[in-house]
């Protein structure tokens, strides 16, 4: 009993607490998992923060400027937009679909991207002939092109949205996963489990997943700021979440009429969805360095 | 060289189908294409005639068998809205867009690889560290909230550059360098971290030995070193360029494939749509293709295996 203590206590801290203490670490990760944080709070409770409704409309509010600037009014923080509705509280209700939608649509090209991967490196020979064939016809098509031309066939709803955006992601998730499956398989635990009589499945969920998962969620955090990208550049073509419904892209496309006058109103949601885009490669970095076992992390 | 070459060609071949898989299934996706073309209150005697006129009454298959015979004949259709061959409204535009493609690669070539020759070189001073700090910027940044910043600043306030449209060079001036600036700072961090290897090779150490000028050094036998890899890149990126295209086009009015394209999607103009994609598709293959092979000229280790 006090043998199995005492190991306990001199035991190694475990992975995640020492990636998690190398990461908390540094200025740049404490900054953004602030910026973070405030997205996903305003994503999750968008009405206990926004100072105003973002759908009530004002013929006498319209395009007013920031209320620091001067013609501003007090309780429009950053002004206006053509319909008199408030931009602040726009860009907080804005999150919520902008994160909704990127956060799903990972997950569909994270999961397809896992499997196809997986399926390609632990088989090997045609399985892999086939999956590489299919990556590679993908990736020739201009994402934004595919994307858009299928959203105008089947509809922008929310759940097309996510389902389409999710698929034109799977293939480079695909091509990661393969190639951190190749470098495990041919090591020698996974003969000993197969020696023992482990099955594929078990040996790719239990041997080879927890041994490329760093690699999957490093690769996870920069396609979530790509998925946010293309969402803000989908709504701002108007294929994106359709209006009334807040989204930063959209938001950008309707200030575009009145640029000249009233710069302001494509400005501030610009600059939501370059501090989001920001935060997730920033974090994507520093996690791939903090999970580096080889990088000298003294 | 000649095996590789032909063993190359030969593995663009399903790609090639699968181009045409995906262009033919755009408006077979939510079923009926008779739903996207005809408005919806037509009368079903109409969609009955515009079925039989158009095939869809017979088998996917030989549908699809028409679709393939009919693109390698340079036939897309006629356009819904103009009613002209698609394939010719698309090439009418196909100059403007390459005009614009070319001079961004231009400027990301030109702007970026010095600039990552000299973060590289000047590795971990404040030069390297802003070079780092500006290109993690040009990542964030959606090309067209840069473009409407460009537009704000440039052509609002300054009025130094028109806001859109196309004719004389300085039309092309706001669009061309919005849309490079995300390919600068891949190809600046891309060629600084080639760099970084090759500078610390064996041969530069030799070359230095014998008295060669630093900068000498740097510019002809470590970057020429450190190109290739940078090339694959570049290369890369065309898919990256017409995706952009398409949103930068739009952005400042630019009469080309990619407004086009989008113009096509509002208007539900699917033979247009369909020659866009497939085109498109066949410019990157051909590219990718093309790098692959100068890869191989380039560099002997690679093919022949």
């Amino acid at each position: 009993m006090t043998d199995t203590a005492s190991a306990a206590r001199d035991r190694k801290p475990s992975q995640f607490r020492l990636v998690m203490t190398r990461l908390l670490r540094k200025k740049s990760v404490l900054f953004c998992g602030t910026m973070l944080l405030i997205a996903v709070l305003c994503a999750l409770a968008p009405g206990l923060i926004a100072p105003q409704d973002p759908y009530d409309q004002s013929l006498i509010l319209r395009l007013k400027p920031p209320s620091f600037m001067e013609g501003g009014r007090d309780g429009h923080f950053l002004g206006t937009d053509h319909l008199g509705r408030d931009t602040l509280s726009r860009i907080i209700y804005g999150a919520r679909i902008t994160l909704l939608v990127s956060l799903l649509a990972v997950a569909v090209s994270t999961a397809t991207g896992i499997a196809a991967g997986v399926a390609a490196g632990f088989y090997g020979g045609r399985t892999d002939a086939v999956i590489l064939r299919l990556i590679d016809m993908q990736l020739s098509f201009p994402v934004i092109l595919l994307v858009i031309a299928v959203v105008a066939v089947v509809g922008p709803s929310l759940t097309n949205l996510v389902i389409i955006m999710g698929l034109s992601g799977w293939p480079r998730m695909a091509r990661i996963v393969r190639g951190a499956v190749l470098s495990v398989r041919g090591l020698e635990y996974v003969d000993a489990a197969r020696a023992i009589g482990a099955g594929s499945m078990r040996i790719m969920a239990y041997h080879i997943m927890p041994n490329i998962l760093s690699a999957i969620i490093v690769y996870a955090s920069f396609e979530l700021a790509r998925m946010i990208l293309l969402e803000a550049t989908l709504s701002f073509l108007g294929l994106g979440v359709q209006p009334p419904t807040p989204t930063w892209g959209g938001m950008i496309s309707d200030g575009r009429d009145y640029i000249t006058l009233s710069p302001w109103v494509s400005l501030f949601p610009g600059l939501a969805i370059g501090i989001v885009i920001l935060t997730f490669n920033i974090l994507g970095d520093e996690l791939r360095d903090a999970l580096d076992p080889q990088l000298n992390h003294e | 060289m000649l095996r590789y070459t032909v063993r190359r060609l030969i593995l663009t071949i399903p790609v090639v189908f699968g181009i045409l898989v995906i262009s033919f299934m755009l408006t077979r996706l939510s079923g009926d294409p008779t739903d996207l073309i005809l408005p919806p209150d037509a009368p079903d005697s109409a969609r009955e005639a515009f079925r039989r006129i158009n095939g869809l009454d017979r088998p996917l298959i030989s549908q699809f068998g028409t679709f393939v015979v009919n693109v390698f004949r340079g036939d897309f259709g006629n356009s819904l809205r103009f009613h002209e061959p698609a394939l010719s409204l698309v090439m009418e535009r196909m100059g403007a867009t390459m005009e614009l493609a070319v001079a961004v690669m231009a400027i990301a070539i030109l702007v970026g690889i010095p600039t990552g020759v000299v973060a590289a070189y000047m590795r971990n001073t404040p030069v390297d560290i802003s070079v780092r700090g500006v290109s993690l910027l040009g990542q964030a940044m959606p090309s067209f909230y840069l473009g409407i910043l460009s537009i704000i600043v440039f052509a609002v306030w300054l009025r130094w550059f028109p806001s859109g449209g196309r004719g004389t060079w300085l039309h092309l001036v706001l669009p061309a360098t919005t849309l490079s600036f995300q390919l600068i700072a891949l190809i600046a961090r891309v060629t600084r971290s080639c760099m970084l290897d090759v500078l610390g090779q064996d041969y530069i150490r030799t070359a230095r030995a014998k008295g060669l000028s630093e900068r000498r050094v740097v510019w002809l036998h470590a970057l020429r070193n450190a190109f290739i890899p940078v090339l694959t890149v570049i290369g890369l990126q065309v898919g990256f360029l017409l995706g952009g295209v398409i949103v930068t086009e739009t952005v400042f009015s630019w009469p080309g494939v990619g407004r086009l394209a989008v113009q096509a999607i509002y208007a539900r103009d699917f033979p247009v749509v369909q020659a866009v994609v497939f085109l498109f598709a066949m410019i990157f293959v051909l590219v990718n293709l093309i790098v692959d092979l100068l890869y191989a000229a380039v560099d002997p280790r690679i093919g022949y295996r």
